[in-house]
């Protein structure tokens, strides 16, 4: 027997679940010490975002500023002051709905990274409600808006999902070629039919009063979007963990053989995952067009759905993760700013700092792994 | 004479158009054709563009910048390796995280390397006029009054289809694409094959952002690769992971964006956005078998571990 069987869970069919680890590989902490055993799925993380911020520094202090002043700015403002924190709420959104998509489409093993085009398609879904929809109360308007955001978004999951399970097409190659598909189609929507008339720039109309979503911390830019993303999150961790639906995704994820024997429809929960995935996505661009823009314009996301991917994989797979390394992204987006006005440090630093914390965050898993295989052969 | 030089003038276009595409597209055959996925392209193309304005911008030689671009290429080419071959990292993420360390990496170190003199034209690398053949009306300006890059790459088509299809090397790479488990039981090495492949990957798509650099535009500009790296991702699916199909279909994907580019400058009334997303459309096509059917290596995307044979599967 194997030692990747010993520490499974064993679900309602009695196939055995172990964790499934986003690198590909399983992770079983063999270790019995129950503190270290807490400790250790944030341990790799805080290290590896460590050294990337010690790279950071030294690229900082290569450009002739301080490092503690430029971290202090980037930080400072984005986390502990009203505006700056409604600031950071603002990213959050997109970055947590469109993670969410790409974290339950890994639970089922399928990598979505066409999150970037199912935001545009999400952000248009809501956008045609919101525009064509008139004189309807916003306990209506705003559900039907955000279900459009969802349902367009989920189509454009669907796809990849199905062409996944029907015809055993590669699903990081379409959803990739997807994204730009989409991006497109919006750029040329509101350059032609959608644009609004006389516009200087390519954009839509103003959507319904109706549609727009409140803003939570007034005169500051956070909108009922990050509610409703965390909401998302706590239903999503209940799908996931506690549903037989969840257990049934999972069992694809970690083995589809297995699950196909068990009577589990691999090709439907694939299907079911990408949408998912899509839907969620969606929302990320429904809530741009909702809560902060109030129209479709052409660049709904600055790479949100590529930066989901990062965080999906930074936070191995747990909701709780996802919902903390989003706030850790938004928090350097919007300081980013600051960052650069105050201490004269180039944006793009951010950028060099998320690419190397994922990159020692894969470094240190992949050690990490090599160590209990290491540890487990012994046993 | 006006129709025919404008008929010139859009071939010329599009071949060099075409050019970054198809060493960075010929590069993702190399580590594709061996197994491992490379997203990476993107970052690949922008750090040989930085690299070779760089060494340009220091030592006023652009052929040093050519060689600057290959070594930096290569190094990010090992890094990759090093990920999916050696630590099994999932190749995706490896080259997404590649992707935003190039372009956070580069579009910083710009402010600094080029402080200020961000558009003072680099020496670049002038064409070479093949005398006698360079006369012949169109394809004379076309194919024989190219910079040297441009015959480079023609040469380098022409080598790849010999390396894949006539060596007993182009064999064991498929060979390790295609089934790495059978390749190793026949006692060939799948992680220094997939090494190799690799690296020679991120040499030649660095060469792609020398040419943006040093032949198109003859400065750097952040985020000037501006997706590239993905559209030879859509052309090497379109031509089917083959040399030539591959050259061909960035041929025309050069081709397109050329034409996008001139109904955009014309300022006429056609939804430029369809010629913008038809490479992505032409490549989905072409994996649903519309367009040809166009089959990825069958061992591309997983990590292959000879301790822990199920996770080959």
């Amino acid at each position: 027997m194997p030692s990747r069987y010993i520490a499974g869970e064993q679900n309602l069919h009695g196939i055995i679940l172990p964790k499934a680890d986003l690198l590909g590989g399983n992770h079983w902490i063999m270790i019995t010490n129950k503190r270290f055993q807490l400790l250790l799925p944030i341990r790799s993380p805080l290290i590896a975002i460590a050294s990337a911020f010690i790279i950071g520094a030294m690229l900082i202090l290569l450009a002739g500023a301080n490092p503690i002043t430029a971290y202090t700015a980037l930080f400072q403002e984005s986390l502990t002051t009203y505006f700056g924190f409604g600031n950071t709420l603002t990213k959050m959104t997109p970055l947590l709905f469109t993670s969410l998509g790409v974290l339950v489409a890994l639970r089922a093993g399928q990598f979505n990274i066409g999150g970037e085009g199912q935001i545009y398609l999400g952000a248009l879904g809501s956008t045609l409600i919101g525009l064509y929809v008139q004189g309807i109360p916003a306990v209506i308007h705003i559900p039907l808006a955000l279900l459009a955001g969802f349902l367009f978004g989920a189509v454009w999951g669907w796809i990849p999902g199905y062409l996944k399970a029907v015809r055993g097409i590669n699903e990081v190659i379409t959803t990739l070629l997807l994204n730009y598909i989409a991006v497109n189609l919006v750029s040329y929507l509101v350059q032609n039919p959608l644009k609004s008339p006389g516009a200087p720039s390519p954009y839509s109309p103003l959507i319904a009063k109706e549609a727009q979503l409140p803003i939570i911390l007034p005169q500051s830019l956070a909108h009922a979007g990050i509610i409703l993303a965390l909401m998302a999150a706590g239903i999503l961790w209940v799908l996931l963990a506690r549903s037989p639906l969840g257990y049934q995704i999972a069992a694809v994820g970690f083995n589809p053989t297995a699950a196909h024997y068990a009577r589990i429809s691999v090709k439907n929960t694939i299907m079911l995952v990408m949408a998912l995935a899509g839907g969620l996505a969606g929302l990320a661009g429904a809530s741009e067009v909702m809560g902060l823009k109030y129209r479709l314009f052409e660049q709904v996301s600055s790479g949100y759905g590529f930066d989901a991917v990062a965080i999906a994989f930074l936070s191995r797979g747990s909701i709780g993760g996802v919902v903390l390394t989003s706030l850790f992204f938004a928090a350097l987006r919007s300081g980013a700013n600051v960052m650069q006005r105050s201490a004269g440090v180039p944006v793009t630093i951010i950028y060099a700092i998320q690419g190397l914390t994922v990159l020692f965050i894969a470094i240190s898993l992949a050690v990490e792994r090599r160590i209990k295989t290491q540890t487990n052969a012994e046993v | 004479m006006n129709n025919l030089n404008f008929l010139s003038d859009y071939l010329i276009a599009s071949l060099n158009l075409a050019v970054p595409l198809a060493f960075a597209a010929l590069g993702g055959m190399y580590s594709e054709r061996s197994g491992v996925l490379n997203i990476a392209l993107e970052g690949m193309l922008i750090t040989g563009a930085f690299s070779s304005a760089a060494a340009t911008f220091y030592t006023g030689n652009p052929w040093l910048g050519v060689l600057c671009a290959l070594i930096a290429g290569g190094l990010v080419g090992l890094l990759h390796a090093f990920l999916c071959v050696t630590l099994y990292v999932n190749q995706l993420v490896s080259g997404l995280a590649i992707n935003l360390v190039a372009a956070g990496l580069t579009s910083f170190l710009a402010r600094l390397v080029f402080n200020g003199s961000s558009t003072q034209r680099l020496p670049g690398i002038e064409p070479m006029v093949i005398p006698g053949l360079a006369n012949i009306p169109i394809l004379g300006s076309l194919l024989f009054q190219q910079d040297a890059l441009v015959y480079l790459l023609i040469t380098l088509v022409a080598v790849s289809i010999y390396i894949f299809f006539h060596t007993s090397f182009g064999l064991t790479l498929r060979a390790v694409g295609e089934y790495p488990q059978a390749a190793a039981t026949a006692g060939l090495s799948v992680s220094k094959v997939r090494y190799l492949a690799v690296v020679v990957s991120g040499c030649l798509a660095s060469l792609g952002g020398a040419d943006l650099t040093l032949v198109q535009i003859k400065f750097f500009t952040e985020g000037m690769s501006a997706g590239k790296g993905f559209i030879a991702i859509a052309a090497l699916i379109f031509g089917r992971w083959h040399p030539l199909g591959t050259a061909l279909a960035c041929l025309l994907f050069g081709a397109t964006e050329a034409l996008q580019l001139r109904i955009q400058a014309f300022g006429a009334n056609i939804p430029y956005q369809f010629l913008v997303m038809l490479p992505y459309a032409i490549a989905l096509f072409a994996l649903l078998g519309l367009a040809g059917k166009s089959i990825p290596p069958q061992g591309l995307g997983v990590p292959y571990s000879p301790e822990n044979q199920q996770d080959n599967l």
